[in-house]
């Protein structure tokens, strides 16, 4: 399932971009991929990232994946409900299941994202 | 027959397809490192073999009455361990990664972990690691992962031999090693203050340290996470049984030599490394984890759990290279650990610590035999001042009969005329009264 108004990564990233405000996480692709999480270990609010830098990681019981940042920011926010409840993000992925908030500090790493038509045709050819 | 797979066409065949050839191959590898020749003498017969072996082994000098220590140590093994352990169920035992046909195997290593964590006073414990050693390593690039920092402070008063393998799996890698110096027999508290900063992942310390001089580490447990460091403790496991523990320190990370639990000295192994941490850290925590669970019947069963911190699924990610665990040896201080039970370790602990003291006694109530660190508790090692090189005593003493102490100026300057000497539970009243007089008949 892809998500229209979002953008996204060939990671499976995706981004909310609102202002200069991003809120990220897995797409569905990744979390069906992975199975069952287990685990989900957060970046520090206040890291910084440029784009395509490992921000999180997630833990399956058979697999575990790095998160990759979709944009160049600073964390500013997490969802510290995924400590205790990281099968959010199978449930819910683009929603209750977000990872993070970054405030965007490099306008341009939101460039080389695809928008939902262009990552629904990338998942199409995998 | 040779035993090597390819032909001598293949091998052309292959350094061909590289553009090699096998001088060109091998070139990384230091001249002086290479075989200069693999003309090996004639086969012998079984006979000649065990003749020549039973030749060689006896040069080894197995009868010495051992007051010797320094982080390996001479402890009463009950039988029953090794009618325990070499169980073929136990003894053949392979990787238990298939649950349902491993269960012994896997319940073996849980108790183990259940037995390290009571022992240490800590939350979590792996199924071991390869040695004291290599537990420290571990440990340190464990408490880089949490802080996500490279500085690490190591006091000179730990294991020589661990800081030497620190030392050398360090030695590429962005590691910042700063190492402090101990100040009669303790580690030293203003140097490690000093080099503590927010920078700082680790403090390594050691419980009893390798002076045998006991130190409680709440202080530095304390300063540590003021800085949001973590502090490591290496320890002795048999003192656990009246000394107090990393845990009740405040220590993030407990590891240490398990040899003193049921195995023998043995030049080269094998030996135990055991980690136990704080439950907060189990996911950065390298090797393997055995975690109890319940079978769809209900049953109480045990299963190798968060695998994904291993090289198995997390490849190049992984915690550590190391992704096996020293699973007989581990089975042995379990064995040696239940066996013994509470009170037993404790007797254990307290006869070393007994034993050592009338020996400390006897032996600076000779002339000219000093106490090298001035009114410093010690546990069952203490370091004893000569009037002339320990070395030479220590030879010496050896034709007497007795393997007596470690020449500590093999790993610090200064201390030619200083020996380690270690007694445990296994030497006698007699056996100490012996070395006294020997000692002082060759000073």
């Amino acid at each position: 399932m892809v998500v229209e108004g979002l953008l996204y990564t060939k990671d499976h990233e995706w981004a909310k971009v609102e202002g200069d405000v991003v809120t990220m996480g897995i797409t569905d692709y990744a979390q069906e991929q992975l199975g069952e999480l287990v685990f989900v270990e957060l970046p520090q609010v206040g890291k910084q990232l440029v784009a395509r830098k490992e921000i999180a990681v997630v833990e399956s019981s058979k697999a575990a994946g790095d998160v990759y940042s979709p944009v160049t920011g600073t964390v500013t926010e997490v969802n510290s409900e995924l400590g205790t409840k990281p099968e959010l993000i199978n449930e819910d992925c683009y929603k209750s299941g977000w990872i993070c908030k970054l405030q965007v500090t490099d306008k341009k790493s939101l460039d080389n994202l695809m928008n939902a038509k262009k990552y629904q045709e990338y998942l199409d050819t995998l | 027959m040779p035993f090597i797979p390819h032909t001598e066409q293949q091998q052309r065949q292959m350094l061909a397809e590289i553009g090699l050839t096998m001088d060109g191959l091998f070139a990384d590898i230091p001249a002086d490192l290479k075989a200069r020749s693999f003309h090996l003498p004639a086969g012998l017969s079984e006979m000649e073999v065990r003749n020549r072996l039973a030749e060689l082994a006896g040069k080894n000098s197995v009868d010495l009455t051992l007051f010797l220590g320094g982080g390996f140590y001479d402890h009463f093994i009950p039988s029953a361990v090794y009618s325990i352990i070499s169980r073929s169920e136990f003894y053949t035992a392979y990787t238990p990664y298939q649950p349902e046909l491993s269960q012994g195997t896997l319940q073996a290593i849980y108790e183990y972990q259940s037995g390290i964590c009571r022992l240490t006073d800590m939350e979590v414990s792996n199924a071991s690691l390869y040695d004291g050693g290599t537990a420290m390593y571990e440990a340190m690039m464990m408490a880089m992962r949490i802080t996500g920092r490279n500085k690490v402070i190591i006091d000179d008063s730990v294991h020589p031999i661990y800081r030497v393998m620190i030392h050398s799996h360090t030695q590429n890698l962005p590691v910042d090693l700063n190492e402090t110096h101990c100040t009669n027999g303790l580690a030293n508290r203003a140097e490690i203050l000093d080099r503590l900063d927010d920078q700082t992942a680790a403090i390594i310390v050691q419980n009893p340290n390798f002076f045998g001089c006991i130190d409680d580490f709440t202080d530095l447990a304390k300063a540590a996470h003021e800085k949001g460091a973590l502090l490591l403790v290496s320890c002795y496991p048999i003192s656990l049984g009246i000394l107090k523990t990393p845990g009740a320190m405040g220590a993030d990370i407990v590891t240490g030599e398990g040899q003193s639990l049921g195995m023998p000295m043995s030049f080269g192994g094998p030996y135990l490394g055991f980690m136990a941490a704080r439950k907060e850290h189990v996911r950065k925590m390298p090797g393997r984890v055995v975690g109890e669970t319940t079978d769809r019947e209900g049953r109480r069963v045990f299963v190798l759990t968060l695998q994904a911190r291993e090289q198995h699924i997390r490849r190049d990610k992984a915690t550590s290279n190391i992704c096996s665990n020293e699973a007989l040896c581990a089975l042995t201080a379990l064995v040696y650990l239940a066996l013994l039970g509470k009170e037993g370790l404790k007797e254990t602990a307290q006869r070393c610590a007994d034993k050592a003291s009338y020996a400390y006694q006897r032996l600076t109530a000779i002339k000219g035999v000093e106490p090298h660190f001035k009114a410093r508790w010690f546990f069952n090692e203490f370091v004893l001042d000569l009037p002339c090189e320990a070395a030479d005593v220590i030879a010496r003493l050896i034709e007497k009969g007795f393997a007596t102490g470690f020449p500590l100026s093999r790993y610090y300057k200064g201390m030619e005329n200083s020996m380690l000497i270690c007694v445990t539970e296994k030497r006698t009243r007699q056996e100490i009264g012996m070395l006294a007089e020997a000692v002082e008949s060759v000073l």
